[in-house]
Formats: C-alpha cells, structure tokens, sequence
C-alpha cells in the first residue's frame, strides 16, 4: 500500500456530468500535443489523400482537394488521455464527399498517415456528417504539430481516431487493429460508452 | 557494461521528507531518508511517486543531486502548469512521505574510478546542472583531481541553481556561465545562447581525450551535442540526458 | 541525424520502466534497428510518450523500435524494430 503524499492532488478535476463531457474526462483550454514520432513535412506538392480498395482507386492532389466542397463545423472532442476540448473549429471536406467519389461495399477502413500511424474504423462512423478531412483549424491552416497539413477528424470517437498527418484510407472487409488498437486500445473508441481499452 | 547490476531495489519504497533548501525561486532541493537506499552513482536518477487521497499516483523522473554516500536529495523546478513539480516546491513538508524507485541509469554515469584522468566538459541548460553538480560533490569528496569545465547556460543569475557552491569553484574546476535573458551591470561574461564559437571557446582540445557530460532541455542538448561532434568530439565522448520541452523530464 | 523536436526525451527517462520490465539496467545496453542496422545505446534512443503509451525510435531512420502501452495495470512491450538489444 503506498503511503499517502500529504496535500497531494490530481491536476485536473473531472469535469460534472453535463452532457457535454463524456465520463472520466476533463476540460481543457490548452490543445496537448501528443505525438508518437517526429512530425512529418510533405511538402504539399508530393501529398495526396488516396481512397484504396474500392472498384477504381481515387487520388486527389492538394489543389484537387482544395477544390472540393469544404465545411466549417464547430465541435467537440475528447481524448483517451482525459482531456476535452469543446467548441472546436474546423474546415475541412466530409468523408461523405470523398467516399461519394468511390464505388465500395467494404464495411471498414484503415486510415494510414504519413510516419506510419493507422487507425481503423467502421465506414458508417466517416458517414453521414460525422467525419472530415480536415485541413484549417480556428480559422488557420492546421498547424504541423496538430496534424498538418490534413487530418482525420472523427469527434464522436476518441480523437486518437482522428489521425494527425491523414494520406488515405484503405476500404477493407474486415475490422483491423490500427497502432494503438494493437496494443490494447478500443477497436472502436466510444467516449460516452468509455471504451478506452480493448473489452471496455 | 561491467559494473551495471542494479543496485537496490526494483521496488517503490517509501521516503520522508528531511529538508528542503530554496535554491532560487522556483527550484527547491529536498533531502530524503530512504531507509533502504542501497546508494547511487554521480549522474543516476530516480523514479518519484505520490499518491493522493482518492487513490491517484503521479510519477516523475528526477536526477540525485546528491553525491554518492549523501543522503538522496533531488532538485525540482516549478513548472507553472506541472501536477508534480509545484506540489514538490511549493507544499511539501518534512515529514511527509512519498515513493521513490532506483538509482535508475547505467549511462549518464561519471565514475573517475572509470573514465580515468582525461578532462571533463560538463555543460548544463538550466536544470540540466542537477545531475552535473553531483558530479561535482563526488569529486570533491573522493579527493579526485581531474581538471573539470562546466559551462552553465542559464536565464539570469538569479536562476543559478547551487550558486554558492558553484561561485566557490573547488580547485581545478572552472565555472562558466552564459547569461541568456539578463545579465547584471557590468557583466563581462558570455550573453547568449551556447553556440559553436563558444564550444570552441570553452570545449578542452580534442587531443586531451575529454569527456563531455551534457544535460538539460531537448533543444539544448540537441544543439551543444552536434556541436561538441563538429569540433571533433567523437560521439562515445559525448554522454547526453535530455530533459524535454521543459526544464525537467 | 534531424535534431530531436522539443518534446522528445531519450532513452534515460524509460530506465526506470526497463528494469521494471526487464529486471536490469537498460540504458547503456546497445540496440542495433531492424531497418537501418545502426546501433547504439538505449540513452541515446528518441523517446516519444503521447501519454497514450511511449514509443523508442532510431535516431537515424525513425523506425519504431519499441513501444510499450501500459492497459489496466499490465505493460505491454513490442521490441518490434529491434534485431538485437544486449
């Protein structure tokens, strides 16, 4: 049993239950940095986001991908480290525009990264208004150290779903463990179920 | 490595508080008894943990500032936004008990019984001094006589941790700072960030096989190792800890 | 070798977590990396800890060499990139 360290205590309270916060997380105004290798700098003439695994490939330079509609939404998000940070601005293109240019049936996606990262999802999570490509944050380019110059933005998962330095996705007929998911996080990630860990 | 076994316990133990010294406004030295210290060598750390009323444990890594055969202290600078670092500068207490696990380190280690008589370059970015100045004491203490540079770049003399014991420059050691925010009137010592003219300046020449010892933060580090190599430093010469974004790991 | 970002630690902050794990001091031991065959000692490895784990990298080509995510009170090591750690 360790001994209590007299007038010790965690930094950060959890936030009360309101509705906005998932359980066991906290607010925060700062905007963490977590990174799990150097940040990558593709210049934006070499990058792509590429669409693998459907009828045909697709493939959109940046200028391509400039061109597309693009939405500015204000939403929050939530970190399996615990903090949340609401009211956060983004531009981007939904993945409804950019699987509506793929002809698929896979159920799954693998998002894949410059550096390496992946993580998986379900199709029907980057459905519907629910997930984008986002390249502008607060009204800026999205800062390399936050993912830039594009990344995944899934709010509704844990943001590690989100994947900083996003080039693509490959459309797959089953659910494949991601970095993160291999070494025990959630395959799915719900932060209001609080699935942190794999069998959450 | 020879001489690497672990020495004591893999195991959190307990500590009690014994004292603490303000070394400048925001860093603090504190001295703990630990019961079943098996003892440390200069350059080591140790792992800390506190534990909250609700069950919570935070843990942090911080260098010994104490020479071996001292009783364990480590030096802690507040970090505005830390969870740690302003619970151990600005409310602990002796008395009060917290968990400590090591020595921990088999490579950022200085033992003269070791690295024989060459010179030693030791370089130190803010709190990166910490695990240098207990190389010092441990020099001092086993009488040994190997000429030593330590050059400290630091905000302001104010920020100087260990200043007394610095200013007293024991025979053979030769302390020099760099003042990189504010100097006093009338300074006439080096104002700026270290760089590879004042590498060149300060570094012992290559021919007298040094031995150089470079800590504190990442971006620190980074620049004085490459620069240490560029002067022709080869790189088993250059024992390196990094410290982060912040003045502490 | 591109000089460390700002946050990036090196292999001595993980000693305490390698002798936890592994029983005996790590940090001098010398790794050599499954992709570009260099080696050196962990101390001088980059140590990146997005909080959500920590992961060891080569200096020189950027390859993972361990990772090591802590669930539930279990650690989990992969020394995926190492070919050797002695």
């Amino acid at each position: 049993m360790s001994p209590i360290s007299r007038g010790f205590h965690r930094r950060h309270q959890e936030a009360e239950p309101t509705g906005r916060v998932p359980p066991g997380q906290y607010v925060t105004t700062d905007f963490p940095v977590l990174s799990a290798g150097p940040t990558p700098r593709t210049p934006l003439a070499d990058w792509t986001f590429k669409i693998e695994g459907g009828s045909s490939p697709a493939s959109w330079t940046w200028p391509e991908f400039q061109a597309l509609p693009a939405e500015t939404v204000t939403v929050d998000i939530h970190c399996v480290t615990r903090w949340s940070k609401l009211d956060t601005t983004w531009t981007g293109v939904s993945l409804d525009v950019l699987l509506g240019a793929v002809s698929y049936d896979a159920p799954y996606v693998l998002a894949f990264s410059d550096g390496g990262y992946t993580t998986n999802l379900p199709v029907a999570d980057l459905l519907d208004g629910k997930a984008w490509v986002a390249y502008n944050y607060g009204g800026k380019p999205l800062a390399a150290e936050h993912g830039g110059p594009a990344r995944l933005l899934v709010p509704h998962l844990y943001f590690w779903k989100s994947a900083k330095w996003v080039r693509g996705l490959r459309l797959r007929e089953t659910d494949v463990p991601g970095f993160w998911e291999m070494y025990g996080y959630n395959m799915y990630g719900d932060p209001w179920r609080e699935q942190r860990y794999a069998g959450d | 490595m020879a001489g690497t076994a672990v020495r004591g316990r893999l195991t959190w133990q307990t500590a009690t508080v014994d004292s603490l010294v303000d070394e400048t406004p925001k860093v603090r030295t504190i001295s703990l008894s630990v019961p079943d210290w098996a003892g440390h060598q200069a350059g080591q750390h140790l792992d800390l943990r506190l534990t909250a009323e609700d069950g919570y444990q935070a843990s942090r890594e911080y260098s010994i500032a104490s020479a071996p055969g001292e009783p364990v202290a480590i030096t802690v600078e507040k970090l505005d936004d830390g969870e740690v670092s302003p619970y151990l500068t600005e409310e602990v207490q002796p008395g009060d008990e917290l968990e400590v696990r090591g020595p921990v380190g088999g490579y950022f280690i200085w033992d003269p019984a070791v690295s024989g008589t060459t010179p030693l370059l030791l370089l130190a970015g803010g709190s990166g001094v910490v695990p240098l100045r207990a190389m010092l004491r441990h020099r001092s203490r086993v009488g040994n006589s190997v000429p030593v540079r330590l050059l400290y770049s630091v905000r302001s003399l104010a920020d100087v941790i260990y200043r007394p014991e610095l200013d007293a420059e024991p025979d053979g050691v030769q302390v020099i700072f760099t003042l990189t925010r504010q100097q006093p009137a009338g300074w006439t010592g080096y104002a700026r960030r270290v760089d590879q003219a004042m590498i060149n300046d300060v570094a012992w020449p290559v021919a007298q096989a040094p031995l150089a010892y470079v800590c504190g933060p990442t971006n620190f580090v980074e620049a004085v190792a490459a620069d240490l190599v560029a002067l022709g430093y080869p790189p088993l010469r250059v024992k390196t800890e990094r410290f982060g974004a912040t003045g502490t790991p | 070798m591109r000089p460390l970002e700002d946050d990036v630690l090196d292999g001595n902050a993980i000693g305490g977590l390698l002798i936890e794990l592994f029983g005996t001091e790590m940090t001098a031991a010398v790794g050599t990396c499954g992709v570009c065959g260099s080696s050196g000692p962990v101390a001088e490895m980059a140590v990146y800890h997005p909080r959500l784990g920590t992961v060891v990298r080569c200096r020189t080509c950027d390859n993972a060499l361990m990772v090591f995510v802590e669930v539930r009170g279990v650690t989990c090591v992969d020394l995926r990139g190492l070919v050797s750690l002695s």
